[in-house]
């Protein structure tokens, strides 16, 4: 798979028309290093002309900052400003609600200020351009239900892009009854990813799981790999592998265009 | 003599509102313990959420029916106001229901009748509350910090509103005057035929006494609101606007820590170096906060205007999950531990002198703290725009950056960060390979 470094475009002497932030777990998570690569397979078939960091890519801080080290997201957030504004960065895309939110919201203050996009915010205007199209129909008649990222969805308000994305996919889109703003955490965020539960009588993306399975879905659709890995843990525990699929939102584009 | 109830009513009047006045100070003084923090840009979008929110009560309506019946008894409260401006001026210039000669039989009939119907209204949602609160099981008002205090504040508000809008009813079911004009009382006519069996001067000894009653009731129901989460009633309006209006997910970036940041980077800064003049005497700032004093008066106001409605709780995934957490519970001890810093400062003539307590710890455990997953619904339910999330994050920043107390794994994946910019142990030369990994 050709995946261009920012490294390579400057040494020929070009400037991409947008960096792909692939973020730590797109680039090592095995189960979202899919979703990394089917991402790229969709920005190859639209020609979208873009780069990653590759091994100049750091953490952006995100989990520091919200385990309560400030110090280590400053840092961090510094660090890769520095690189991003060498290269020149104007146009950022990310398939993780957590670096989308750092990105855009956090680093402008320190001096980072580029134009950031989620993934389905992208894919979506590339399809409103008519430089991508979904026309497969394999997916027909499939239930599907979208689990809202909080960093996502209440942190930023982007609610549309993901569901306008699942509709074209000719499926059945269900809500489950917590959705949209009131969606419930996956219980990775805030650092949770990296730490066991405070003791309780229920794991949340157990909890999560069963607002999901009560749609009766043939697909759990995610637009983030934190919430991927959770919610394909608690279809694990509820022993439903067998029946519930977990697909990033990038994963079923590319699945409906043969990619 | 005749001008003793006059000279009564004054003093009366006079002495409710001094205390409440000063008690609103001390309020405010203990808001101002409370760091800096600018929230006087954006003025118009300040107003706007003002009035859509406080005034407009659209996050109430979120959940129809309480949304539904706290609209009626908000309205009901300050329409029938109005009355109270009546009762004041009657009550200085010993005069009788002095707007019905101002604005006409007909009109001031059809404004008394809309107030008694309100009144009936009130009276109604009130004990559907109570109903609520204490016969149906809603599981958010018997969380454990809803024990005592809190329960009772929620009933002893209802009860006084039961009783303020029984004597408005019969304070004019025994104005025998007003009932014969046949006008506005449409509720009351009902109440008057009670006392048809008594004599005219016991009558007007009811009426009487009903119409003191009413107005001392409503003097001591203003200055029970200091004591009482019920001070939302006035500090939703401040702490709407004065709330956030950045995106949820959008924290602060520390500035001091930024400044040692940016020296830690420079290449060509020196450590030695003195500091410039005029900071050598630079305290140096504490990071995160460990008590009220901490905390920006943002979130101080925030603890004073919770209303323990517990909407917050009821929909944190921590809390829902059997976890220590309750947002609720944060802003109740913050305003706990803020009353207590407060009485502190009284006793002390003015200086607070160390008591050995403080928020973290005597109030919130880390286990509460570490809960969290930033998930921000609790920020997003709160019908007054309280930001629980945010006095948690100011608190992990403190156990992590004073006191090194983040849980193990989450120091696991701090140092995994700074060696490996990653928060797994991978080596940042791999950072690529899931490009050719198919
Ligand atoms: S942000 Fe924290 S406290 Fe608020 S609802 Fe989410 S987990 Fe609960
Ligand atoms: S913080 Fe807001 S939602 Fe939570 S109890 Fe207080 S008023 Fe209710």
């Amino acid at each position: 798979m050709i995946v261009p470094t920012m490294a390579d475009m400057m040494a020929q002497g070009k400037q991409p028309e947008v960096l792909f932030w692939v973020g730590a777990a797109g680039s090592y998570d095995d189960r979202a290093k899919k979703i990394s690569r089917a991402f790229v397979k969709i920005l190859h078939q639209a020609n979208v002309d873009f780069a990653v960091l590759g091994t100049e890519e750091s953490s952006t801080g995100d989990a520091a900052k919200r385990a309560g080290n400030e110090f280590l997201f400053q840092m961090q957030a510094m660090m890769n400003i520095e690189v991003l504004n060498g290269y020149e960065v104007k146009k950022i895309v990310t398939c993780d609600p957590h670096s989308f939110n750092t990105l855009k919201n956090e680093y402008p203050s320190l001096g980072g200020k580029y134009e950031v996009f989620h993934h389905t915010q992208f894919i979506q205007n590339l399809i409103s351009e008519g430089r991508l199209n979904i026309d497969d129909t394999s997916l027909k008649g499939k239930r599907v239900t979208f689990h809202d990222p909080c960093y996502l969805g209440r942190a930023n308000e982007v609610y549309e892009s993901p569901r306008a994305l699942i509709k074209r996919l000719g499926v059945n889109l269900t809500e489950m009854k917590r959705n949209k703003s009131t969606a419930l955490c996956c219980g990775a965020g805030g650092a949770q990813m990296f730490k066991d539960a405070e003791k309780g009588d229920k794991e949340i993306n157990v909890l999560r799981t069963e607002d999901a399975l009560e749609t009766k879905p043939n697909i759990i659709a995610t637009g983030c790999p934190y919430c991927n890995t959770m919610m394909t843990d608690g279809i694990k525990f509820k022993e439903k592998e067998a029946e519930v699929e977990v697909k990033d939102i990038a994963e079923l584009i590319a699945e409906a265009n043969k990619l | 003599m005749q001008y003793l109830p006059n000279i009564l009513f004054a003093l009366v009047l006079i002495l409710g509102i001094g205390f409440f006045v000063m008690n609103i100070r001390k309020l405010s003084r203990n808001i101002k313990l409370g760091k800096d923090v600018n929230r006087t840009d954006k003025k118009p979008e300040r107003l706007k959420n003002m009035i859509k929110i406080a005034l407009g009560q659209s996050k109430m309506v979120k959940r129809p029916l309480s949304g539904f019946l706290h609209i009626v008894v908000y309205v009901g409260f300050i329409i029938i106001n109005i009355e109270v401006l009546e009762i004041i001026i009657d009550g200085l210039f010993g005069s009788h229901r002095i707007f019905s000669g101002v604005l006409g039989d007909t009109f001031y009939g059809f404004l008394i009748g809309f107030f008694e119907v309100l009144a009936a209204l009130v009276f109604i949602a009130v004990v559907v509350f109570w109903l609520r609160r204490n016969i149906s099981n809603i599981k958010r008002f018997l969380s454990k910090e809803m024990k005592g205090w809190p329960k009772n504040d929620g009933n002893i508000i209802l009860y006084f509103e039961m009783v303020l809008m029984t004597l408005f009813l019969v304070m004019n079911a025994t104005d025998i005057h007003f009932q014969e004009a046949g006008i506005g009382n449409p509720i009351s006519q009902f109440i008057a035929p009670f006392f048809d069996g008594f004599s005219p001067e016991s009558v007007h000894t009811i009426e009487r006494s009903a119409w003191w009653i009413h107005i001392l009731g409503i003097l001591a129901f203003l200055n029970y609101l200091y004591y009482s989460k019920h001070l939302h009633i006035l500090l939703a309006f401040p702490n709407t606007y004065f709330a956030n209006l950045n995106p949820k997910g959008q924290f602060t970036n520390l500035e001091s820590v930024t400044n040692e940041v940016k020296l830690m980077m420079d290449p060509d800064a020196d450590p030695y170096a003195a500091p410039p003049e005029g900071e050598e005497e630079a305290v140096p700032e504490k990071f995160g906060a460990s008590d009220v004093t901490d905390l920006n008066w943002v979130q101080l106001l925030n603890a004073y205007t919770c209303t323990e409605c517990g909407r917050c709780t009821s929909s944190c995934p921590a809390n829902l999950t059997g976890k220590e957490l309750s947002p609720r519970k944060i802003m109740m001890d913050t305003r706990d531990r803020l009353e207590e810093v407060g009485r502190n400062i009284d006793a002390n003539k003015g200086t607070f002198v160390d008591d050995g307590k403080q928020l973290l710890n005597d109030y919130i455990s880390p286990e509460e703290l570490w809960a969290c997953t930033s998930c921000n619904a609790c920020v997003e339910e709160c019908p007054v725009n309280i930001d629980p999330l945010s006095i948690i994050m100011d608190m992990r920043r403190y156990l992590v950056m004073e006191e090194s107390a983040a849980p193990q794994e989450l120091n696991m994946m701090m140092t995994n960060i700074e060696n490996n910019g990653a928060p797994w142990q991978y080596n940042q030369q791999d950072r690529l390979n899931w490009a050719n990994e198919e």
